[in-house]
């Protein structure tokens, strides 16, 4: 029984991790083939490195990414408030399906349909081109968003209610008693819904690949428009930089998030003494 | 009062979004992936060149947006939705045919392109461009089949019949794209590709289902994988794709390539889009291209023959690519318009299409 239960973890292991360390090895090889390893060689990180190209891809994804998030993780933070101080039981409803809506609508349709409404409002401003950066980070919110309130709601449903009213008996404004007493306690739920968006915008290719306008390549897309001859190992080499990079944030987070528990812990423990 | 903060600042929003085009001097290119000679690995980086020389002989600063497509289709559905405005596009042969068709490529002024005049007469005047109005002609190909000579009988080769030979059952590659596989049927069988007539599509249905037993996998990028690793022995693909596998292949495979008597043809031409802001500045960008020291640089990155004569004359190139390149990369030939306008994949209508279509299904069901 025990030795069965290892064998399915290593066989799920080996499925999830076995392509990310092909990739890993291969970024290594002195050889442009996947096929055939001729040596170690960090030659494709030195091409990278000169590839200003890539680079700036590079750069654009992580600007949109970054402005996207902050963007979706104010105004998911705002909604999921004003969502859950809805009294009317239909309307709260009907709000908690229509921003599940972008997140359920496949990728596709999303994208295609975005971009028809810019064109169509770029039209009626009279723009030639109506895609543009603008456009996309309007996109990238747009689906990043009900993640965010996804995140957000339980931790508000969790809170409390007569926390921030306490506060507010003990002379604090609304705003004070939301910023001092209701925002540290959702915090979890603003950090997790921020950290979703930014991978979702991060990796986002459909939509991103509909409403990209001239001169704006993020990095999916390069990728992908490499696939006519074969995609460089450069891309091998980034992949891996960018896995390890988003492996040592998650262990810090892991390490912060442990300590805050532990703390959590002891805080409890000396209390009930 | 908080609405109208709050419409205020939506309408803010809208705006910045739409004044992203300031005056700045800007030319957006949209090419295949992997098309340009990029400065990878020592070479010549032919935009950031484009806009130091544009700046020295203009004296104004300007800016190349560079965008890649991955397929005719994609940047077709792109530029025909009127959403974005490119300069200069690149695309294949046909689909030059069908945007032209579709009154969305400009008229080029050849007065701002001198250097048309190195471009090989027999590339001008071909069926997707009969006037030399729309296009410039970047780089061309043969579809011919490449094989691995320690495992395929050089007796054996020579046309398409190696694809259809059973002694290599099961080491043999297929397009997986319907009108290249139905092509390979169609050359073997010496039938026109451009056919409307339903009895000649039938018949190299006919011919792929004789060959799917022996087939291995029906691939496109993959080839390139496959090939270099000895795990199937023969294949089609382009001409220029073949430098790359053997650049990457594994010791016990020997790669070699030849042209069967009747082949795919095609040509990648430069075009300015209908969309296009600044026309002249495009010619300017097309002209650059076509000079010496990008076209050869390009040649020389992608592998693909190029019809400019200051390329395929150059004493630095032909020593560069070898003589063996040069052999496969510009193979003799009486002339390349009658050839490419008897074989050439041409715009077929939807019907024909869509029969096509439906025979490949079956193929790969069968």
């Amino acid at each position: 029984m025990k030795l069965s239960s290892k064998i399915y973890s290593a066989v799920i292991f080996g499925f999830l991790f076995a392509p990310i360390a092909v990739l890993l090895v291969f970024s290594f090889n002195e050889a442009k083939s996947l096929s055939v390893f001729s040596g170690f060689s960090l030659k494709w990180y030195d091409e990278l490195i000169h590839d200003s190209n890539t680079l700036e891809a590079l750069s654009n994804t992580l600007i949109l990414a970054a402005s996207a998030t902050a963007i979706s993780t104010i105004m998911g933070t705002f909604a999921a408030v004003g969502i859950n101080k809805l009294r009317t039981k239909w309307y709260r409803s009907v709000m908690n399906t229509v921003t599940d809506i972008p997140m359920t609508n496949p990728d596709i349709i999303t994208g295609i349909s975005l971009m028809l409404m810019f064109v169509f409002v770029g039209r009626l401003f009279g723009a030639s081109s109506s895609l543009n950066f603008g456009t996309m980070l309007i996109a990238h919110v747009t689906f990043c968003t009900p993640y965010v309130i996804l995140q957000v709601l339980p931790k508000l449903q969790q809170m409390d209610s007569s926390l921030p009213e306490a506060a507010m008996d003990l002379g604090c404004t609304p705003m004070g008693a939301f910023l001092k007493v209701e925002l540290p306690e959702i915090l979890p739920g603003i950090i997790t819904g921020a950290i979703m968006a930014f991978t979702l915008s991060l990796d986002d290719f459909v939509i991103s690949y509909f409403t990209a306008g001239t001169g704006f390549e993020t990095l999916p897309i390069r990728i992908y428009s490499m696939t006519k001859k074969t995609v460089s190992p450069k891309m091998y080499a980034l992949a891996t930089i960018i896995f390890f990079v988003t492996l040592s944030l998650l262990l810090i987070s892991n390490v912060v998030d442990n300590k805050d528990s532990r703390k959590l812990r002891e805080l409890q423990k000396s209390q009930k003494q | 009062m908080k609405k109208i903060l709050a419409i205020c600042i939506s309408m803010v929003l809208i705006l910045i979004c739409f004044a992203g085009c300031g005056n700045s001097l800007t030319l957006n290119v949209y090419n295949w992936g992997e098309y340009i000679s990029d400065g990878s690995e020592g070479t010549f980086d032919t935009i950031h060149e484009f806009e130091k020389w544009y700046e020295e002989t203009y004296g104004q600063k300007i800016t190349v947006n560079y965008s890649t497509f991955a397929s005719n289709e994609d940047m077709y559905s792109k530029i025909s939705s009127g959403a974005v405005s490119y300069d200069v596009i690149i695309p294949s042969d046909y689909m030059i045919a069908r945007m032209a068709s579709e009154n969305l490529l400009l008229p080029l002024n050849f007065d701002n392109i001198p250097n048309y005049k190195y471009i090989d007469d027999s590339f001008k005047g071909l069926y997707y461009d009969t006037e030399n109005q729309y296009t410039v002609p970047y780089a061309y190909g043969i579809v011919g089949v490449i094989y691995d000579a320690n495992v395929v009988d050089e007796a054996d080769t020579g046309d398409w019949d190696l694809m259809w030979n059973e002694k290599y059952s099961g080491k043999i590659l297929q397009f997986n794209n319907s009108r290249d596989a139905f092509g390979t049927a169609i050359y073997k069988l010496g039938l026109d590709v451009n056919s409307a007539d339903k009895a000649v599509w039938d018949q190299a249905y006919d011919e792929l289902l004789v060959q799917r037993p022996y087939v291995y996998s029906y691939v496109m990028d993959e080839i390139y994988n496959m090939m270099e690793a000895g795990e199937a022995a023969i294949g089609a693909y382009y001409a220029g794709d073949y430098f790359t596998m053997v650049d990457a292949q594994a010791e016990n495979v020997d790669l070699q390539f030849y042209y069967p008597e009747r082949t795919n043809l095609y040509v990648d031409a430069m075009c300015i889009p209908s969309c296009a802001k600044n026309k002249e500045l495009a010619e300017i960008f097309i002209n650059y291209m076509l000079s010496e020291e990008p076209a050869i640089a390009n040649a020389e990155y992608t592998y693909y023959a190029s019809p400019n004569s200051l390329v395929y004359n150059n004493a630095s190139y032909i020593e560069d690519m070898g003589e063996e390149a040069m052999a496969v990369l510009y193979p003799e030939m009486e002339s390349f318009s009658a050839l490419y306008n008897q074989y050439a994949y041409q715009n077929l209508d939807a019907e024909t299409l869509d029969y096509i279509n439906t025979l490949w299904e079956n193929v790969k069901i069968n």
